[in-house]
């Protein structure tokens, strides 16, 4: 930041004199910025959380609006043009029932066009939570019943998979920032206990978190999962899932956090400011904090993946959330078996995202760790 | 040693107890209790306790005393081999898991070597021909292996299986061997049938150690004893293999400690869609139907056989790195 105000004088000095008054940040950015995957991973990062933010809007069918007679339904691609004019459109199916195997196969129908429009009206919902509207950034031209669209196709109760993945997105991704904010909050108390004050209560959470992390976790995540009422509300059964899964996620956050502690404890720095008669909280909360900060961002940015897969594992299982809540676990529930898949392979579409968004976090993490010590 | 030995026995007997507490507050969730089902299944048969003979029985069963007695006697029981009854199967616990247990234990333990066998030879060339195609390619496959989650992994492999090749992976014996009893063959139709699940669970942690050893052993490349080793005149592979992988190979085992329970929780949720008789099923069913005694037991063996893996790693370790065996004796 302080780097932009000053005039450097020749070419060759320009790049030292900026690096040497550069602020830590905008070390670190710099650095950050060179490392090309990380910059492509936060990219891919905020792309799903504008997913996120824009579901609804994304969405063009309500996610639990289920067709019995358009089950399974393969996913129809886009024609963007109609006879040379641009028009695009999507060919009706027509389902008809296979007489041996009694299943219903359907086939693209040429004669059957429906018409797309950017901004069309469909179910109503609220933008941001605040404006009501039905306006979803695709759809079919003046919403018919009988005019339908499904993008990725239709799962086994017919209910639309492109907007389900929207809305599941939401959810998955959600329940993943929650589950960090709260494991960082116990991770920095208890972390910032243990490296701060050392001696016994240090041994006692260190060893606690030695016995946390030999247990193995997905039984015990089931265990407490299985314990929720089967009455809970979505609401309550969301926020439970995110305490379990934080349960168990603040251990290696606890672990970055004390160990930074402990290697600032013995700067000088600190030394000094103990010297000058700083309080505690204040050594800890200007000094200390800021020096330590970037590592612990990096921290998080590596938990985030192990928070989204237990989600979506405990979804997968049936443990998770539940029916009408949907997910990325919710969703892949219905590809548990070779025979569905093998028909229907478009119901593994709901993981590329899970895999493309955890590599995202894994890329940006490593470019932010590397980045978190500009001056090493 | 014996000081070190001590502390990680003492340290092993502590995560027991604390896994034993945790799978009886597992047990102890859920609301009502074994007498509140049995009064349920009772009355869909049409027949009704009395109130007196409800109290007797929770009497008879503990159920009227706190968590804490209540868990020493389950405790207790269990120390004389005695899990209890399944409530759903109306069966012994300890019959029902029985084999499945250790089949559990053969996947894990089939996913760990496969785990090592491909990571310690790909680790030290990724380290020694660092930047060169392979290395890249195995770094790109390795960060995929780390994002794939395992349940997908499996489902990608069951479909490309069934789509290409037209056969049914999964399972981990041929259908003639399922309900036979244990034989040589019956032992090496299982050898069979393991690599695929040990390749879906142990592709993170292979992804993982790959990384661990080539950072490891390129901080040791540089060293002056291997300079010194070339200089004498060592054959290439000698200098590599002789010293500075002895050195790298230390933490890749005290990653193993770490590792072990990873590989057995994911193996409960693989096991559900490659459709292996291993415990993760059967614990899966226990809870979905509340049937608590089983799923606390299957809980607590799977956390009590992790941490005899996680300590016989550290044997492992001991055996292997002199600087712990020799703590504390200069």
């Amino acid at each position: 930041m302080t780097a932009t105000y000053i005039e450097t004088v020749g070419d060759g000095s320009a790049t030292e004199s900026k690096v040497l008054v550069a602020s830590q940040w905008q070390l670190m950015w710099w650095r950050f910025r060179k490392h090309k995957l990380a910059m492509a991973g936060t990219f891919v990062v905020a792309f799903f959380y504008l997913v996120v933010i824009f579901a609804d809007f994304l969405a063009y069918s309500d996610p639990n609006a289920s067709e019995a007679y358009q089950a399974l339904l393969p996913p129809q691609p886009i024609h963007f043009f109609d006879d040379g004019v641009f028009a695009p459109h999507v060919l009706g199916m027509t389902g008809k029932r296979d007489p041996q195997t009694f299943k219903r196969v359907y086939a693209p129908d040429p004669e059957k066009k429906v018409p797309l429009r950017l901004f069309a009206e469909g179910y109503s919902y609220k933008f941001l939570g605040l404006i009501p509207t039905n306006r979803h950034l695709i759809g079919p031209v003046g919403a018919l019943a009988e005019d339908t669209i499904f993008l990725f196709g239709t799962d086994m109760q017919g209910r639309d998979i492109w907007s389900r993945l929207m809305i599941g997105t939401r959810t998955s991704l959600t329940i993943g920032l929650a589950g960090v904010t709260l494991s960082l909050l116990l991770g920095i108390l208890l972390g910032g206990i243990s490296g701060f004050y050392g001696g016994w209560i240090d041994n006692l959470i260190q060893r606690s978190i030695e016995v946390l992390k030999s247990i193995p976790t997905i039984p015990l995540w089931m265990g407490l999962a299985a314990a929720m009422p089967r009455d809970w509300t979505v609401v309550q059964v969301y926020l439970a899932i995110t305490v379990i899964i934080s349960l168990l996620g603040w251990t290696e956050l606890a672990r970055v956090v004390r160990g930074r502690f402990l290697a600032l404890r013995e700067e000088d720095f600190v030394m000094a400011a103990e010297l000058a008669g700083c309080s505690r909280a204040r050594i800890i909360a200007r000094h200390m904090l800021p020096a330590f900060m970037s590592h612990i961002i990096a921290a998080v940015t590596l938990a985030f993946p192990a928070m989204i897969i237990s989600e979506t594992s405990l979804s997968f299982l049936g443990l998770g959330m539940r029916p009408p809540a949907v997910s990325w676990g919710v969703l892949l529930q219905q590809a548990q078996n070779v025979q569905a898949i093998a028909i229907s392979p478009w119901l593994l579409i709901p993981a590329i995202p899970v895999i493309v968004i955890i590599l995202a976090f894994n890329f940006m993490g490593d470019g932010m760790r590397d980045a978190a010590d500009p001056y090493g | 040693m014996v000081s070190y030995l001590v502390r990680r026995l003492f340290m092993a007997i502590v995560t027991m107890v604390a896994i034993s507490v945790l799978s009886f507050a597992i047990i102890q969730l859920p609301p009502g209790d074994y007498i509140t089902t049995y009064i349920a299944q009772l009355a869909a048969d049409g027949t009704s306790l009395s109130d007196a003979e409800v109290l007797a029985l929770r009497e008879q069963y503990g159920l009227d005393q706190s968590f804490l007695v209540q868990y020493l006697r389950w405790i207790a029981s269990v120390l004389h081999g005695d899990f209890g009854m399944s409530m759903e199967w109306r069966r012994p616990v300890s019959e029902l898991i029985g084999e499945r247990l250790w089949l559990t234990m053969a996947v894990a333990v089939a996913a760990i070597l496969l785990t090592w066998a491909l990571a310690l030879p790909i680790g030290i060339y990724s380290a020694v021909r660092r930047y060169s195609v392979a290395d890249y390619a195995f770094t790109i496959v390795g960060f995929i292996g780390l994002a794939v989650p395992n349940f997908l992994l499996a489902l990608a492999l069951m479909y490309f299986g069934y789509k290409f090749f037209g056969i049914n992976i999964g399972g981990l014996f041929s259908p003639a061997y399922v309900d036979a009893p244990w034989s040589l063959a019956r032992v090496w139709d299982l050898i069979k049938h393991l690599p695929l699940p040990a390749i879906v669970l142990g592709t993170a942690g292979t992804a993982e150690m790959i990384r661990v050893m080539r950072a490891n052993l390129l901080d040791e490349l540089h060293r002056p004893y291997v300079k010194t080793a070339r200089a004498r005149g060592l054959d290439e592979r000698r200098v590599i293999l002789k010293y500075p992988v002895r050195v790298a190979l230390n933490p890749f085992v005290s990653i193993l400690a770490y590792l072990f329970p990873y590989i057995v929780s994911g193996s409960i949720i693989v096991s559900l869609v490659l459709g292996l008789p291993t415990v993760g099923p059967l614990l899966l069913r226990a809870l979905l139907a509340q049937d608590m005694f089983l799923a606390g037991a299957i809980v607590l063996l799977l956390g009590i056989m992790t941490v005899i893996g996680t300590f016989l790693s550290d044997m492992l370790l001991l055996w292997i790195d002199p600087r712990i065996r020799l703590e504390g004796r200069s």
